[in-house]
């Protein structure tokens, strides 16, 4: 392996990382405000690529569908947190597991009513098209490229929103301890809404962006739900700085475990997650000791 | 708070002879039903002995899993990799082989997932489950995503004598019939048992139960291996039943399927699972034939399930004939007013 195919080997495992930061952040920061374990993720994330690839059929503006389906998945969790999932809070993690089961088949059968089964591709945008000429033989993407940096951004907004504002504090101190920070005076009917609400964006965010450099097909959601699960495990519930290690090393193990071990690279995550768990039952950054 | 292991709304004397008549019905059953309800109704009891094995880990244990299909599924694998290309494969080899396999492989991801909690527990077996998935999937053992034919059945021959053919339906009905009977036999045992109690004082108060001295990870092990054996043995008949096995036996969709299973049977009663499987089941084939987007109302079922029963079916049964229930919370208070009173 030359030092060209390398970066080039780097860049894809980065990208997958980041796509699967903005998927995992979302469930985490779920899991650490509302303490509710949301199994539809997934299902979000599928949809958003049916979303995008309509929305981008329909209108032919790549654009629009970023926008327009990532405002749809917003609206689609304001409505879900509403009516079901605050009627959740409290209660134990199997009723929340099967509710999200639940709206795992309704989603499913929803895409298959309104979109069908068929396995679409989406067209990148046109002033993204083409690639970057790296050695003779090797050329990269320029939506790849622009991908990295839009998830470098959001990444950027996300940690700007939890470290530096207000809500900022009050979701990590809602993460760190719920009880407390009511005892203080916070209210998290709204902020559970908007935090429920967002998660779901970031999930159809994720779908949306990597519409056009894979395939839109329905089982895409489960693989992405697991992956976001070991992301969690890994990195520590409501920890966005564990998930972006976590999703950036399941990024490159997978990208790296492909090219080297190739039998064996489905797996590879998993003995990583079984590592992590033996040091660090919590996660890396998440709370140890309990 | 859950409820003592044992404890049903329904009182004992009505629970026996509801047991009796099922088991009569059941005993006749295969002889007046066409084939393919005699095949439908031995799905439901693997089904059933599934939910079994799962409510032992979630009602009795408080851990909530979603691995329990890919224990289903390898003991289908182990069978259908073990079968060879002439004649069936002894059920008296294979049967202890797939479920000392799948012993082997729960001990490892109990033993990691153990040591995390709630929600972690959760995702921890998820993803040991997936990863038993994709491992059929993307890897060429077993025939890939495609899955793998079992084209003989096993056979149940001791010195030349064959005591079931395993392809005739009725005599497969009866072999899980057995099997159903067995399970419940010894789970019935094991939440009596020292170690039953244990378990579920551990469910309850975890930390009261490691300061009674109880080896609580060991105890909660010891039921996740088990009930994983169980499901082995479940999955190991089903995969015989259809001669085929798919990746598909093993991905998690099934593990919530069953788990809503023993939601809508109950947690807190041992029975209670299986009647939630053949109700399911049930409830599954009424809806496909009705409806072509059927999982679009199994899954707003499941989600009215979450909220207007979340003690399953028996809180039905407790709203319908309040009389015949002993109704323990009422007169439960109504014993503390005149103590205190």
């Amino acid at each position: 392996m030359n030092a060209a195919t390398f970066a080039v080997q780097l860049l894809n495992g980065v990208q997958y990382g980041l796509v699967l930061f903005l998927v995992a952040s979302g469930l985490s920061l779920v899991f650490g405000i509302l303490g509710v374990i949301n199994l539809a993720h997934g299902a979000f994330y599928m949809l958003g690529a049916y979303l995008a690839y309509w929305l981008s059929a329909y209108t032919g503006n790549f654009l629009v569908a970023l926008i327009g389906g990532t405002a749809i998945a917003f609206v689609i969790g304001l409505v879900l947190e509403e009516v079901f999932v605050k009627r959740m809070i409290g209660r134990d993690h199997l009723a929340q597991v099967l509710l999200s089961f639940g709206f795992i088949l309704v989603i499913d059968e929803s895409r298959q009513i309104l979109f069908g089964k068929d396995v679409h591709s989406v067209p990148p945008p046109d002033w993204l098209k083409g690639s970057i000429q790296l050695t003779e033989l090797l050329s990269y993407p320029i939506y790849r490229l622009a991908l990295c940096v839009f998830c470098l951004i959001v990444a950027a907004i996300i940690f700007f929103v939890i470290q530096k504002t207000r809500l900022g504090m009050i979701i990590r101190a809602g993460a760190e301890n719920r009880d407390m920070t009511r005892a203080l005076g916070i209210s998290f009917d709204r902020l559970n809404r908007y935090v429920f609400a967002g998660g779901i964006a970031l999930a159809a965010l994720g779908g949306i962006l990597v519409a056009p450099v894979s395939t839109v097909f329905p089982g895409m959601g489960d693989g992405m739900l697991i992956l976001s699960f070991v992301v969690v495990v890994l990195g520590g519930i409501g920890s966005v700085a564990g998930a972006a290690i976590g999703a950036l090393l399941i990024g490159l193990t997978d990208t790296f475990g492909k090219v080297f071990f190739p039998q064996v690279s489905s797996i590879l995550i998993y003995v990583l997650m079984a590592g992590i768990l033996l040091w660090r039952p919590n996660g890396l950054l998440g709370k140890q000791g309990h | 708070m859950a409820k003592l292991p044992g404890a049903t709304h329904v009182s004992s004397r009505f629970y026996r002879i509801a047991l009796v008549a099922s088991l009569l019905v059941s005993l006749v059953l295969p002889f007046v039903v066409p084939v393919y309800y005699v095949q439908f109704l031995s799905k439901a009891m693997l089904m059933g002995i599934l939910a079994l094995a799962l409510n032992l880990v979630v009602g009795y244990g408080g851990l909530v899993s979603l691995c329990h299909a890919a224990f289903f599924g390898l003991a289908g694998y182990v069978l259908a990799l073990t079968s060879p290309a002439s004649g069936g494969a002894s059920i008296f080899i294979t049967l202890p082989l797939a479920m000392i396999v799948v012993a082997a492989v729960a001990a490892v991801i109990g033993a990691l997932s153990l040591r995390t909690r709630g929600i972690y527990f959760i995702m921890a077996t998820l993803a040991f489950g997936e990863m038993l998935f994709y491992l059929f999937h993307d890897t060429k053992i077993g025939g890939g995503s495609d899955g793998i034919y079992i084209y003989y059945e096993p056979e149940a021959v001791i010195a030349g004598f064959r005591l079931v053919d395993l392809g005739n339906k009725t005599h497969f009905y009866f072999v899980s019939l057995g099997a159903l009977f067995l399970t419940l036999l010894f789970l019935k045992g094991l939440v009596g048992s020292p170690f039953g109690h244990a378990l579920a004082a551990a469910r309850d108060n975890e930390r009261r139960a490691l300061s009674l001295g109880f080896p609580v990870f060991g105890l909660r092990l010891a039921a996740f291996v088990i009930s994983a054996v169980i499901a082995a043995v479940a999955g190991y008949l089903s995969a015989a039943q259809f001669g085929f096995v798919a990746p598909q036996m093993l991905g998690w969709h099934l593990s919530a399927t069953v788990l809503v299973m023993v939601v809508l049977g109950g947690l807190s009663s041992l029975v209670g699972p299986l009647v939630g499987a053949i109700a399911l089941m049930g409830l599954e084939e009424v809806l496909k034939s009705l409806f072509d987007n059927w999982k679009l109302v199994k899954g707003l079922i499941i989600i009215a399930l979450v909220f207007l029963l979340p003690g399953g079916l028996q809180q039905l049964g407790a709203l319908v004939m309040p009389e015949r229930g002993e109704a323990p919370d009422t007169t439960g208070e109504a014993v503390e007013e005149k103590a205190h009173g």
